[in-house]
């Protein structure tokens, strides 16, 4: 069946307004129902107030703000970690056949441990520090960034390879003078999934090895029974995703601009 | 001295489990700045010989020796000039035409010089930060054949450069490349279908057969070209039209049609 997609974008929008009103009597009805005790689930306005509130009163030592920093914070250094190792190991491995042989099964094997199976032991090697959360998002946020790089590379038209090859360029000027560049396209669109399986990653991750971000924050909400801290949290972690998510498609629009130019 | 000797060549693919020889032993030597094109029907595994001088494939049997030693790679004393171009689409035309001074480690200074002379030299002066797909086929055509000459190789490999372009273009590369060939001579080895191409560049034209690929038959057109002074003529259809090279172009379509 095909979508027919001839509604104008008022009507678009109309069913978008809809849908969320829906969603919102859905959660009224709950609170009203008391489906759980009450302060087990408090209601959207409830929320929107705290969330409000959050912005300048500190909970757990810092603002709503302060803690989006901090988890940002950790999670740009996972995912800019994940870059500098993934995109020249994803090179590399489409380069050499025997790096590729060296580091497929190990990284097949590891890649289906869930990032948040890190967390033990991030919290063993690295306690409340920074390292923890960063470890976590990187084991989330270099498996596509890898794949994507490899994948790429390794459908680079050979044409380009036996051109760099007889003008002379060793294997490092292939690498980024060939391979990178042609590479690009693919190597972005894994980077937004790289980025989103990164920043899931972190929240879990400062669930238990924090002492400040988002995640950290609502721990202690659920800890003080502070659900509408706790649903604050989760739209905070919503926004920040999306923003991250819409920030990286409009590179991905970049590029593909460019690359049409 | 940059010679091409094929000693003993012979190239198998593997296809479905089976070998099956695509060139068949082949003794050969393209002399230091000779001029010499291979024609054949499709498959004959013309572009195989070629392949195998570059670098891209290893012989099965015997070696390809280039200025006396074998080759084992790829390499920028074997320039190669690609049927689609394979320019850098990322880069821009200069950017094209140094890649491969900048891997011999040349000064920017150095490299842009000689980059700028070549660009004269094929034409596309103004064009220097353009990217390739800003530019016609025969423009494009016309930075592969710089970037390849840029490097000073003692051979130049063409791998039916022209095939891609319209006749007109065509016409206008070849007249260029025969000028560019005669002030600035290499040893070249041409692939081409076109029988009047080789016969027109070329000094001496290989026609090969098919299944096994072998070197046929060896036509030598520069004492021609010499003798009847065809140089005289800068236009290809004034060359086209004198009975010697009408007479050369029939002989080799006959030897080429026995292939069939």
């Amino acid at each position: 069946m095909m979508h027919r997609d001839s509604l104008n974008s008022q009507q678009v929008m109309m069913y978008s307004v809809l849908g969320i009103a829906l969603f919102l009597s859905v959660w009224y009805g709950a609170v009203a129902l008391e489906v759980t005790p009450k302060q087990f689930l408090p209601s959207p306005h409830e929320v929107l107030i705290k969330l409000s509130s959050l912005l300048t009163q500190p909970f757990s030592g810092f603002t709503l703000l302060a803690h989006i920093a901090s988890s940002f914070q950790r999670f740009l250094y996972g995912f800019l970690l994940a870059i500098c190792i993934g995109i020249p190991l994803g090179l590399l491995m489409a380069l050499s056949k025997n790096t590729d042989r060296l580091i497929t099964p190990f990284f097949e094997s590891i890649r289906f441990v869930a990032p948040i199976a890190w967390v033990p032991f991030a919290a063993l090697w690295f306690g409340t520090g920074i390292g923890g959360p960063v470890l976590v998002i990187f084991m989330g946020a270099f498996p596509p960034v890898l794949i994507n790089t490899y994948r790429g590379a390794i459908h680079v038209d050979k044409k380009f390879i036996e051109a760099a090859q007889m003008l002379g360029a060793g294997r490092l000027r292939l690498m980024v003078e060939v391979l990178f560049p042609a590479a690009i396209p693919s190597i972005v669109a894994g980077l937004r999934i790289s980025a989103g399986l990164g920043w899931q990653s972190l929240i879990g991750a400062e669930l238990i090895v924090a002492s400040s971000g988002v995640g950290y924050m609502m721990v202690k909400g659920q800890a003080s029974i502070q659900t509408d801290i706790v649903m604050s949290g989760m739209i905070a972690i919503g926004i920040i995703g999306l923003a991250i998510d819409i920030g990286l498609r409009m590179i991905e629009k970049l590029v593909s601009k460019y690359r049409e130019n | 001295m940059a010679n091409i000797v094929f000693d003993g060549v012979e190239k198998s693919f593997s296809q479905g489990g089976k070998d099956f020889l695509a060139v068949g032993e082949t003794n050969f030597t393209v002399a230091d700045k000779e001029f010499v094109a291979i024609v054949g029907p499709s498959g004959c595994g013309k572009t195989t010989c070629l392949r195998m001088v570059a670098g891209f494939e290893a012989p099965s049997k015997g070696v390809i020796r280039v200025g006396g030693g074998i080759v084992t790679a790829p390499g920028p004393d074997r320039a190669v000039v690609f049927q689609q171009f394979a320019l850098f689409p990322w880069k821009t035309v200069l950017d094209n035409v140094t890649f491969g001074l900048k891997a011999m480690g040349l000064s920017e200074q150095e490299r842009n010089k000689r980059a700028a002379d070549l660009i004269t030299m094929v034409g596309l002066e103004g064009y220097e930060a353009a990217y390739p797909h800003q530019l016609s086929g025969g423009m494009q055509q016309r930075v592969a054949i710089a970037r390849a000459y840029v490097l000073d190789p003692g051979v130049l490999l063409m791998d039916e450069p022209f095939g891609a372009l319209d006749a007109q273009t065509r016409v206008v590369m070849q007249e260029e490349l025969v000028k560019l060939a005669r002030k600035n001579p290499r040893t070249v080895l041409f692939i081409t279908h076109a029988v009047e191409e080789a016969v027109y560049l070329a000094d001496r034209v290989v026609v090969m057969s098919r299944r096994p690929g072998l070197f046929k038959e060896v036509i030598d057109v520069k004492k021609l070209r010499i003798e009847e002074n065809w140089d005289q003529h800068s236009r290809i259809e004034d060359v086209m039209d004198l009975s010697s090279f009408v007479h050369l172009r029939s002989q080799i379509w006959k030897l080429l049609r026995e292939q069939h």
